[in-house]
């Protein structure tokens, strides 16, 4: 029983130095809880809508190429 | 003329479903991305998101070279050139992604292992891996005869291929790395991927491989017009 619990007490223990070892490692935590985190996913979101618009505008473009040929191949 | 392809094969390079799953994964990456908690983790700290960008290059390469060794495959079977056209882009997209997982591992290296390039066996392989594809590029292109070039580059795409796997698979696990997944060093698998990383994760590889196939397909396309013109012209 003695040992038992005193097993139990050294992993309890472990868990919690577990805890503390995770709590020391740096994150960005300020910058989350500020809210500024936000912003820089903000403008990473409209930067990559304007390259995706500009890769759907290209993809429009190719299509209008390739009814024409179609259209020419079918009239000749 | 060229002929025509198979229907699949039409069908999804025409399509336009999965190119709008790639920009709405794409942006379900970059909002989940940053926002979503990861592990505490010394070292590597909040860079442990540069899994879903740096990670997912290597990814998508691999995804992507698998697709133009496919289309190698079935050039080789029925000899009609779209086929090989298709292989040819698709292993200029996966080049593409191999320069970025370069520069972005090497951007990241700086900053935990403190080198750019520390001629770490994972940095050395991948970097030749994609030195292959570059001589797949030089060596395709390097021949007018477009019927040699196509036979001779899609056997090569079949040899790289397999090289390309047991450099970034086998031989950084076989040398000792700094880089996870090699030697004593775990890979981000079951203790650090955690369920909360894994559901970015798959979807980003899914969005980056998409988007590079996408970029491919609108090439492909291209070539296609301009292999019209040319028969046009010599009509």
């Amino acid at each position: 029983m003695k040992y038992l619990i005193i097993s139990l007490l050294t992993i309890f223990t472990s868990f919690s130095t577990f805890a503390q070892n995770n709590q020391a490692v740096e994150m960005a935590d300020l910058f989350r809880s500020s809210g500024k985190i936000y912003v820089v996913v903000a403008v990473l979101v409209s930067i990559f809508i304007g390259l995706a618009i500009l890769l759907v505008r290209n993809e429009r473009k190719i299509s209008q190429l390739e009814k024409e040929i179609n259209y020419r191949e079918q009239h000749s | 003329m060229l002929q025509p392809l198979d229907t699949i094969t039409s069908k999804l390079l025409y399509a336009k479903w999965w190119k709008y799953l790639a920009i709405i994964l794409l942006i379900y990456t970059i909002i989940a991305g940053f926002l979503v908690p990861v592990p505490r983790l010394h070292i590597l700290n909040e860079t442990i998101r540069n899994l879903y960008f740096h990670v997912t290059m290597w990814f998508g390469m691999l995804l992507t070279l698998l697709l133009s060794l496919i289309y190698s495959i079935i050039y080789l079977r029925t000899n009609n050139l779209k086929y090989d056209i298709i292989a040819e882009e698709a292993v200029k997209i996966a080049a593409f992604f191999g320069i970025l997982g370069l520069i972005t591992g090497m951007i990241w290296a700086q900053y935990t292992w403190g080198y750019w390039w520390n001629n770490d066996p994972r940095q050395t392989s991948a970097a030749v891996a994609v030195l292959i594809y570059f001589a797949y590029l030089i060596l395709k292109n390097s021949m007018i005869d477009p019927e040699k070039s196509a036979k001779i580059g899609a056997v090569y795409n079949i040899f790289a291929f397999f090289a390309f796997l047991s450099l970034l698979y086998i031989v950084p696990r076989i040398a000792d790395s700094l880089h996870p997944g090699s030697g004593g060093n775990s890979a981000l698998g079951e203790f650090d991927l955690d369920s909360r990383m894994r559901m970015v994760f798959y979807p980003a590889i899914l969005g980056w491989t998409f988007l590079g196939l996408w970029m491919a397909s609108i090439r492909i396309r291209m070539r296609f017009i301009e292999e019209y013109l040319r028969f046009s012209e010599n009509n």
